[in-house]
């Protein structure tokens, strides 16, 4: 009996619904993307079971490595318009004697991440082209009592935004040290409110231990 | 089924040479996009960071001599964070004039048997009520929204005064994260009244007879 043969085909499937599909992931990403941010220094953030979101937009925070830098990252506001990033460099350029260009106030509005310069090295930083040249140069911000830097941009982040909030971002293994100085800065300007950033973990408690 | 529609469509097998839509393979365009969508998905922060709060008593403005407010010793609760992960209590006061014969510290750690245990015995009666409620509210007995239910329990914690005041100390080899762990036990235990504050001196004493590290010895004067 003559076996009957079917031409070999490859099979084709066809595409189209996948492409479909990617496409509406892809742009539901695409939308709800807020990128993550390359910070200077590498932070874990301790857990707890506070269930608050960080705020969106009018906050402050201080990132504190765990060799005890300080770095600094301002958000400019619910509304792009309000621009308070580049006016709180000029308002700290000002005490400092420093004038910063157009070009530099750009810089500093749109640069991504905390930023952690003395002031003395701001101009260098905001004129430096590559990340090479500029990390190098984010030695943290100065916090002791001869040169308060930190103080100075607390001070005129308040006077730019009066509604900011400090949030306080630290890597737990900072030592305390830090982390105080940080808050008696904050204190001495009359911030008595932190949002500290923690990572969320549950947790459970044996409540029949309680109620015996 | 689909056979029977192919014949009667057929016509008396009079067959035309179909004409194919011109097709196109779209495996590159997957390609891209499953790189895409690899890409989004890395880069993306899906889980925003959470934030805790935390108020601290305003400073003194002035160096005015203020009296400290009054809070009975017997309700207090010293917690210090020690180095290396340590951490130390003792209750009640301890009078700066003693500190040649200061009490031991006692010892414990962050786990659930440790600080939650002790903190949870002293803030029986108030867990017990909060916790009472809150399930109240579970089973339907008690109808209330979620922004009022955390106001009635800090209403209650408000009005209780047989938990302990909690005073949260560090010794300045503690680190950030234990901060924020015994915080966090403050507030998964129900603490009513903690706050943190600078550490004495003669707490740190304390602290460094218990975890048995030298104080920094005097300059050598030769």
């Amino acid at each position: 009996m003559p076996k009957i043969k079917l031409p070999t085909k490859s099979p084709h499937i066809d595409m189209t619904p996948m492409v479909d599909t990617f496409c509406v992931i892809l742009t539901f990403l695409l939308l709800t993307a807020q990128m993550r941010q390359t910070e200077p220094a590498n932070v874990d953030t301790p857990f707890s079971i506070s269930e608050k979101p960080t705020p969106d937009f009018n906050m402050m925070t201080f990132l504190l490595s765990q060799d005890g830098k300080v770095f600094m990252n301002f958000d400019n506001g619910g509304d792009t318009l309000t621009k308070f990033r580049p006016k709180i460099l000029v308002e700290i350029g000002k005490r400092y004697g420093i004038e910063f260009t157009e070009e530099e106030q750009r810089e500093f509005e749109k640069y991504p991440s905390s930023i952690g310069v003395p002031m003395d090295k701001m101009k260098e930083f905001l004129d430096a082209k590559s990340v090479k040249d500029r990390n190098p140069l984010q030695t943290g911000i100065p916090i002791d009592s001869a040169d308060n830097q930190l103080a100075m941009w607390i001070l005129y982040a308040r006077q730019v935004n009066p509604n900011i909030q400090a949030c306080i971002k630290g890597d737990s293994k900072t030592t305390f040290e830090t982390v105080e100085k940080v808050l008696d800065i904050l204190q001495d300007k009359n911030v008595n409110r932190f949002n500290l950033i923690t990572s969320l973990e549950a947790a459970k408690i044996n409540l029949e231990e309680i109620q015996q | 089924m689909a056979e029977v529609i192919v014949e009667e469509k057929g016509k008396g097998g009079k067959k035309k040479a179909k004409k194919h839509p011109p097709r196109m393979d779209m495996t590159p365009m997957v390609d891209l996009m499953c790189l895409l969508i690899t890409f989004f998905m890395l880069t993306t922060a899906f889980n925003k960071a959470k934030v805790m709060e935390i108020i601290l008593p305003e400073k003194l403005q002035d160096n005015k001599p203020q009296d400290a407010p009054k809070i009975s010793a017997s309700r207090t609760l010293n917690i210090i964070l020690g180095p290396d992960n340590k951490l130390y209590w003792y209750p009640g006061a301890v009078k700066p004039e003693d500190f040649n014969n200061l009490p031991p510290l006692m010892e414990t750690d962050y786990s659930a048997g440790g600080v939650r245990k002790l903190l949870l015995e002293r803030n029986r009666a108030l867990a017990k009520k909060i916790d009472d409620f809150q399930k109240d509210v579970v089973a339907g007995k008690i109808q209330i929204s979620q922004d009022s239910l955390r106001g009635a329990i800090s209403q209650l914690k408000k009005v209780d005064d047989t938990g302990p005041i909690v005073l949260v100390k560090a010794y300045k080899n503690a680190n950030y994260g234990n901060f924020v762990d015994i915080l966090d036990e403050m507030n998964i235990c129900g603490i009513a009244r903690y706050t943190f504050m600078k550490i004495a001196w003669y707490e740190v004493r304390m602290v460094e007879t218990a975890a048995g590290i030298q104080s920094a010895p005097k300059p050598a004067t030769n």
